[in-house]
C-alpha cells in the first residue's frame, strides 16, 4: 500500500484540482445562463472560420505588433506545453518516469521545443511585467485597474514564470536525463548549477520540481476563475458567438416592432382586452438595467475580457478624459455578474434582491453618455467583445423606462418626433436647399 | 449659387408615370443644415453632370431615427423607419444614395429588418461607380497635386468596411493623399456619433474634434476631406479653434470632385 501512497497522492490532488474547477465552471455556466437567450448559432461555418482566425490563429493580436508577437509565444507555449503536462498525469498516475521516453530521438526532439519555448514564455513574461510595471504603458494604469486588477495581472505573469522555472529545473536535475544528452538545451545548460550536489539531493530536487510543477498548473487551472485569465479557455467560445454582422448594425427589439406596428396599424382596435395568455404575462424590459436583462453572449463577453485594456486605449471618450472606459463597462459587468452569482448561492438558488443594478451601482449614466458608438472598442477587441452593445441596452433602459436622457437629446428626440428632424426646422422647408 | 438643374420629386416622378434609377436620400444636415446644404447641391450637381435620373423625396423624406436609436430610444427610431419605409415601398424605391453615412448605415442594416429592403450606396460608393464607368469624367483640376487627407466617417468605415471607395476619389483628384496616423479602421472618431452631435460633451479634459483636428493638422494638410455632414461640421469646428481655417481647408468628396470639374 504504503508502495503506491505517491499514486494515490497524486491520483486524489488531480482528481480535487479538476473536480473544483468543474464546480467553478459549472457556476460560471449558470451566471451566464441568467441572461436571455440569444440568436448567434446561425452560419456555423462563419463561426467555426471566425474562431480559427481571431482565437486560435491570434489575427487582431498581432495588430499591435510587440505584444502581439510576446503573447503569441506564450500561447504557444502555453498550448505544446500542454503535451508534457499530458505525460506528467500518466507519469503520476501509474508511478513512471518519463513514460513517452519510449518514442526515443522524437522524444527528446519534444522536450528540447518544450525547454526552448518555456525559455521563450520566460522572456516574455519578463517583457510583459516590464511594460506593466516599469514601462507603465497607460492602458495598463487607467483608474479601473488599480487594486485587484493590477495585483491579479502580475501575480498571473509571477505563476506562468515559476511554472516555467519548475519544469527546466525539473528537468536540469534529472540526472539521466541529462546524460543522454539530448533534448536539453536550456536545462543542460542550467545543470552546472547543481553540479556541486550528490545524486540524492539532485533526485530530491528533481521530485520536488516535478510535484511543484503540476500543483502549480492546478492551482493555476483554478486560479482561472477568481482572475482575469479566462479568456484563454473562453475565447473560443466567445469569438465562436461573435457578431457576424456590420458593426454599424444595432439590433431591432422585436418587443417595440410589435408596438409600433400595432401604433401604426389603423384597423387595430385600441379597446381590445389583450389576449388571455398576456393577461399574466410581465410586460418585457426595454432596454438593460441589470446583468439579467443582457444576453447569454453579453454575459460570456464579460467573463472572457482579459482587461488587456485596448478597448480603451482607442476609445475616443477616454482619450479625451471622459469617464467612458469600454474595458470599466466589461469589468462591471462581470463583477455584477459575480456578486448576484453569490447572492443565488447564499440564498439556495434564489436571486434575493439585494437593492443594487448594474446601471447605476456599477456603470453611471455619465459613463454611458459619453460613448459616440464609433466602435473603436469593438474593432480593438482581440477576442471580438461588444462593450458597444452594453452600452446601448444600459442606454435604452435609461430612456425608454426612465425618460432619463440629457435635456439635450430630450429635445433632439421631440425634435424628430414634432418635425422629422433633429432640429427644430418645418419638414415643409426640406427641400429649400435647392433654391439657395 | 443657383446653378443647379431641375431637382425632381418622387412624387413628381410618380405622378408624371416614371420612376428614377436612384433616390437620393438628402438627410437631414443635408436639407437644413447651412454647411451640409452645400455638399448636397455638389452632390446633385455632379449627378446632373452624369446625368443620372435621380429623385428625392423632400417633404415626404424624415429623419431615419438614427440619432434615436443610437440615443436608447428604439421606439422613436422604429416609428421613423416604418414610416419612411412605407413611404418608399409605396414609391416602389429600389435603388438609394446618400451623402450621410449615419442614414446609409440605418438605411441599410437596420432597414431591411423592417420591411425595407434597397440596394443603399453612400456617395463616395456611388461616384465612384459613376467615374469607373465612365458616366462621369474628373481630372485634377485645382486640385491636382494638393495635399488631402482624409477623415474616416465611423459609420461608414468601422461600420461597414468602406476604406477604399473614398480614397480612390482623391486619387482622382490626382492629389497627394496623407494618411494620418490613425486611420481607416484605426481611425479615432469626430466626435458627432451615437447622438453626440446633439449634446454637450461629458466632463473631460479634451473635445473630441479638437484631438482628431490636431491629428489631421500633424500631416500638414492644404485640404481635409470628409464623407460624412456631421464629420464636415466637427472638422470645420476643429480647424477653427485651432485658428487654422484660412490655410486648411474642409471638404466633402462631393465638393471635391464637383469644384474640380468646375461645376
Amino acid at each position: 500500500m504504503l508502495a503506491y501512497l505517491d499514486n494515490i497522492v497524486f491520483a486524489l490532488l488531480l482528481a480535487f484540482g479538476i473536480g473544483f474547477f468543474s464546480r467553478n465552471i459549472r457556476k460560471i455556466i449558470r451566471n451566464i445562463n441568467l441572461g436571455k437567450a440569444s440568436s448567434r448559432s446561425d452560419q456555423p461555418l462563419a463561426r467555426w472560420k471566425n474562431m480559427a482566425m481571431i482565437a486560435m490563429g491570434q489575427s487582431r493580436m498581432v495588430k499591435r505588433p510587440v505584444a502581439g508577437f510576446l503573447h503569441l509565444i506564450v500561447y504557444i507555449g502555453f498550448v505544446i506545453i500542454n503535451i508534457e503536462v499530458l505525460e506528467i498525469i500518466i507519469d503520476g498516475i501509474a508511478g513512471t518516469h518519463r513514460i513517452f521516453s519510449f518514442l526515443g530521438s522524437f522524444y527528446y526532439f519534444l522536450i528540447g521545443s518544450f525547454e526552448i519555448l518555456a525559455f521563450l514564455v520566460l522572456l516574455a513574461v519578463i517583457f510583459f511585467w516590464t511594460r506593466r510595471n516599469i514601462q507603465k504603458i497607460k492602458r495598463f494604469w487607467n483608474p479601473e485597474m488599480q487594486g485587484w486588477p493590477k495585483n491579479d495581472a502580475n501575480l498571473i505573469l509571477y505563476i506562468e514564470a515559476v511554472l516555467m522555472l519548475l519544469f527546466l529545473t525539473m528537468n536540469a536535475t534529472d540526472v539521466p536525463f541529462q546524460l543522454a544528452q539530448h533534448g536539453n538545451p536550456i536545462s543542460g545548460w542550467m545543470a552546472p548549477w547543481f553540479a556541486s550536489f550528490d545524486a540524492d539531493t539532485l533526485h530530491t530536487i528533481e521530485r520536488a520540481a516535478w510535484w511543484l510543477h503540476i500543483v502549480g498548473i492546478l492551482f493555476f487551472l483554478n486560479y482561472l476563475y477568481y482572475s482575469k485569465h479566462l479568456h484563454i479557455l473562453l475565447a473560443f467560445p466567445n469569438t465562436y458567438f461573435a457578431n457576424l454582422k456590420a458593426y454599424g448594425q444595432i439590433n431591432n427589439l422585436d418587443s417595440v416592432t410589435k408596438e409600433v406596428a400595432l401604433m401604426m396599424d389603423p384597423t387595430a382596435d385600441p379597446f381590445a382586452a389583450a389576449p388571455e395568455s398576456a393577461a399574466h404575462a410581465v410586460p418585457e424590459k426595454f432596454g438593460a438595467a441589470d446583468v439579467f436583462d443582457l444576453t447569454k453572449i453579453q454575459l460570456l463577453n464579460a467573463y472572457t475580457c482579459t482587461e488587456c485594456g485596448r478597448c480603451t486605449s482607442v476609445c475616443p471618450a477616454n482619450q479625451t478624459g471622459k469617464k467612458l472606459s469600454p474595458r470599466k463597462i466589461m469589468m462591471d459587468t462581470r463583477d455584477r455578474l459575480e456578486a448576484v452569482g453569490k447572492n443565488i448561492d447564499a440564498n439556495r438558488g434564489k436571486y434575493i434582491d439585494d437593492g443594487k443594478t448594474l446601471l447605476n451601482h456599477y456603470i453611471t449614466a455619465e459613463e454611458i453618455w459619453a460613448c459616440t458608438t464609433c466602435n473603436a472598442c469593438v474593432e480593438a477587441c482581440p477576442v471580438n467583445i461588444d462593450p458597444l452593445s452594453i452600452i446601448v441596452d444600459l442606454r435604452r433602459y435609461l430612456v425608454m423606462e426612465q425618460s432619463a436622457a440629457p435635456s439635450d437629446l430630450n429635445n433632439m428626440m421631440s425634435n424628430i418626433e414634432n418635425n422629422g428632424a433633429p432640429w427644430p426646422f418645418n419638414q415643409m422647408d426640406r427641400l429649400n436647399w435647392k433654391d439657395l | 449659387m443657383s446653378n443647379l438643374g431641375q431637382v425632381r420629386t418622387m412624387a413628381e416622378m410618380s405622378a408624371a408615370g416614371t420612376s428614377p434609377e436612384v433616390l437620393f436620400w438628402v438627410g437631414c444636415a443635408g436639407s437644413f443644415d447651412d454647411r451640409a446644404k452645400k455638399i448636397t447641391k455638389a452632390f446633385v450637381q455632379l449627378l446632373q453632370k452624369a446625368e443620372v435620373s435621380f429623385a428625392v423625396l423632400g417633404t415626404e423624406e424624415s429623419c431615419t431615427g438614427d440619432p434615436a436609436k443610437r440615443a436608447g430610444n428604439e421606439f422613436l427610431f422604429q416609428m421613423q423607419a416604418m414610416t419612411n419605409i412605407q413611404v418608399m415601398n409605396a414609391y416602389e424605391v429600389k435603388s438609394i444614395v446618400t451623402t450621410c453615412p449615419h442614414c446609409f448605415n440605418t438605411l441599410k442594416n437596420e432597414y431591411p429588418g423592417l420591411g425595407g429592403h434597397y440596394e443603399v450606396m453612400h456617395h463616395t460608393q456611388f461616384l465612384k461607380k459613376l467615374l469607373d464607368s465612365g458616366r462621369l469624367t474628373v481630372t485634377g483640376g485645382s486640385f491636382k497635386g494638393k495635399k488631402i487627407t482624409f477623415h474616416d466617417p465611423c459609420y461608414l468605415g468601422r461600420a461597414n468596411k468602406i476604406y477604399e471607395a473614398p480614397r480612390e476619389l482623391i486619387a482622382k483628384l490626382e492629389a497627394e493623399l496623407l494618411e494620418m496616423k490613425r486611420c481607416k479602421s484605426n481611425g479615432l472618431c469626430c466626435g458627432a456619433g451615437g447622438a453626440q452631435m446633439f449634446k454637450e460633451p461629458e466632463k473631460g479634459d479634451k473635445d473630441i474634434n479638437v484631438e482628431r483636428t490636431e491629428e489631421a493638422l500633424e500631416v500638414q494638410p492644404e485640404v481635409i476631406a470628409t464623407a460624412c455632414p456631421f464629420c464636415n461640421t466637427m472638422m470645420t469646428d476643429g480647424v477653427k479653434s485651432k485658428e487654422k481655417e484660412k490655410s486648411v481647408r474642409v471638404l466633402d468628396l462631393a465638393e471635391l470632385l464637383a469644384q474640380a470639374a468646375e461645376l
